[in-house]
């Protein structure tokens, strides 16, 4: 697989470190009243979809910068790659 | 119709024309007591004890390709009870036990080789990680033995000894671990249920399931809607995807492992061997091919084919443990899907829905425990109890703080 780094362009999949589900940029609230119910969904349910699939990758192999890949996991075709700082920072994640 | 030598030799002398089909190929009845939905060794296992050890008369399975296909006919085949924490050891001593009745119990040759698995140690923390573990083993009932570099020249001397990086200082040995042929275990639980009554039904997909208040009622199937009074899941890499049709998320993730196969050779390896220093490990087939693994390719996927930097790594592993590999040629090499769980251990359980039951989660260690977790969830069926040896196989153990995680990996599937 290819992952098409946007700083970087197009780099080996073996240069990456996979962290899974991109959802993990979405930490619950740890003061909300179900916290606890919330974070057990988060660190340990996933959809785990045959489809496309969001997920973290880390250029561990390279820049060191976390992406957000948007690929197929019944064809393993990539469709989109970000850099996860945009993407937590369009969610309102970060400043 | 029961096999034997005497069955052989007179079928020899009448030109072979007594054999029949192993199993029957019925169409789905409208209801059952029980339906299993897949068709794996799991599946086929549960079957086989539901009928044959637990009385039950009315039971199908449902397998949406053909028996067999799935993940209990492209593992490398190895057996072994050599885990650590108590709420796996005794129920993976309980599945080897079994393997080393199977044959008799279901009247198949499903060619149990019981020559023994070797964890090689490569440096004094692994000894003693080691140790620990060989202990927890003989509290089970296991055996385990400690052996040192001389040991295992005599029993390994092709391995590399002069790796600098990697020096071989020991091995932990279970005599009793080994391979089984394992398709052949497939057709022996299959064959076995349908001599009891199994509905065994091939190329029907269970496409949904009937919830209605907290009740399941049957499934929905590309062979029409079956009403059954109990459901239960054991569809392995595919657990998450047919889940979700009953509305849950579950703590797996899905993967690709790949296996290897060399052609074949003369006899080299005396049993199962695994690399401590990479993730590597090798046995030998009785047609003569070496047969290897290693590490899970770690994205998410549901192709049954992997990449080639896991290739890549497998053969590295290979090279620096046992050169001589170099010299053989690969001959074949495929993937499963793999339901990698969050601690890396399974689940045998019920869920919160009223007659629908989940077995899954087994990672890329589900071979060796089909005989266990068909007799567990069969137990787990009938009796609505979970079987003593399978109490810590929960689906809400994570939210409990109950995680059986043996090598401490936290909540990474990938990395189990
Ligand atoms: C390369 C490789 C090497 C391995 N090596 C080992 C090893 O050495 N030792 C070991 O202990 N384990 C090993 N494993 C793991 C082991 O093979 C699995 O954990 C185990 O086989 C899973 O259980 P199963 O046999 O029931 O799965 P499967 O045989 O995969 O059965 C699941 C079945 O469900 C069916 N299904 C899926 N969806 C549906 C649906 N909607 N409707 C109906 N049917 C459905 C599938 O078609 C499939 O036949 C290995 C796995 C792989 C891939």
């Amino acid at each position: 697989m290819i992952i098409n780094h946007p700083l970087l362009g197009p780099r080996d999949a073996a240069e990456f470190v996979v962290k899974g589900d991109a959802n993990l940029i979405n930490r619950p609230d740890w003061q909300a009243d179900d916290a606890a119910q919330q974070f057990y969904e988060y660190a340990y349910l996933r959809d785990n979809p045959a489809g496309e699939h969001r997920e973290l990758w880390y250029h561990e192999q390279g820049d060191r910068s976390w992406l957000v890949v948007t690929r197929n996991t019944l064809t393993h075709e990539v469709t989109k790659v970000e850099l996860a700082r945009d993407v937590a920072r369009a969610a309102g994640r970060s400043a | 119709m029961r096999y034997s030598g005497f069955k052989v030799l007179m079928e020899g002398l009448t030109g072979n024309k007594g054999w029949k089909p192993v199993w029957r190929e019925p169409d789905p009845k409208p209801d059952y007591d029980i339906i299993i939905v897949g068709g794996g060794g799991h599946g086929l296992a549960t079957a086989y004890y539901l009928a044959k050890e637990f009385g039950e008369k009315r039971v199908a399975v449902l397998e949406k390709g053909w028996i067999g296909s799935g993940n209990i006919g492209r593992n490398t085949t190895i057996i072994r009870s050599n885990y650590l924490l108590k709420g796996n050891q005794p129920f993976y001593e309980k599945s080897l036990k079994m393997w080393e009745d199977l044959e008799q119990d279901f009247n198949y040759n499903a060619m149990v080789s019981q020559r023994g698995i070797l964890n090689l140690i490569h440096n004094d923390p692994q000894r003693d990680a080691f140790v620990r573990r060989g202990n927890g083993m003989h509290l089970s009932g296991a055996d385990a033995v400690l052996l040192d570099e001389k040991g295992i020249r005599e029993m390994c001397p092709f391995l590399d000894f002069k790796n600098a990086r990697f020096p071989i200082r020991g091995g932990l040995w279970q005599p009793r671990g080994g391979t089984v042929r394992h398709d052949a275990v497939a057709w022996g639980y299959a064959r076995g249920a349908d001599e009891r009554g199994v509905d065994i039904i091939q190329n029907c997909e269970v496409t949904g399931f009937d919830i209605q208040d907290g009740v399941c009622t049957g499934v929905q199937t590309s062979r029409g809607a079956i009403k059954a009074k109990k459901v239960a899941v054991c569809v392995a890499g595919s657990s998450s995807r047919v889940m979700a049709q009953a509305g849950m998320r579950l703590p797996i993730e899905s993967c690709v492992l790949q296996a290897f196969v060399t052609e074949g050779l003369k006899p080299v390896l005396p049993g199962v061997i695994t690399f401590g220093a990479g993730h590597f490990y090798v046995s030998q087939s009785d047609k003569g091919g070496l047969v290897f693994g290693g590490d899970i390719d770690a994205y998410n996927t549901y192709a049954q084919r992997g990449n080639l930097p896991v290739v890549e790594d497998v053969c590295e592993g290979g090279m620096a443990v046992m050169p001589m590999i170099g010299r053989a040629r690969l001959l074949r090499m495929w993937g499963g899907i793999m339901d990698m769980s969050m601690d890396g251990s399974p689940f045998i359980d019920k869920t919160h829905i009223d007659g629908l039951y989940f077995n899954g989660g087994w990672c890329y260690g589900g071979f060796k425990a089909t005989p266990a977790s068909g007799y567990c969830y069969a137990h787990l069926l009938s009796t609505d109890r979970p079987h003593e040896t399978a109490t810590a196989f929960r689906l809400d153990r994570f939210m409990t703080g109950h995680a059986i995680d043996e090598k401490g990996q936290g909540a990474q599937p990938n990395l189990h």
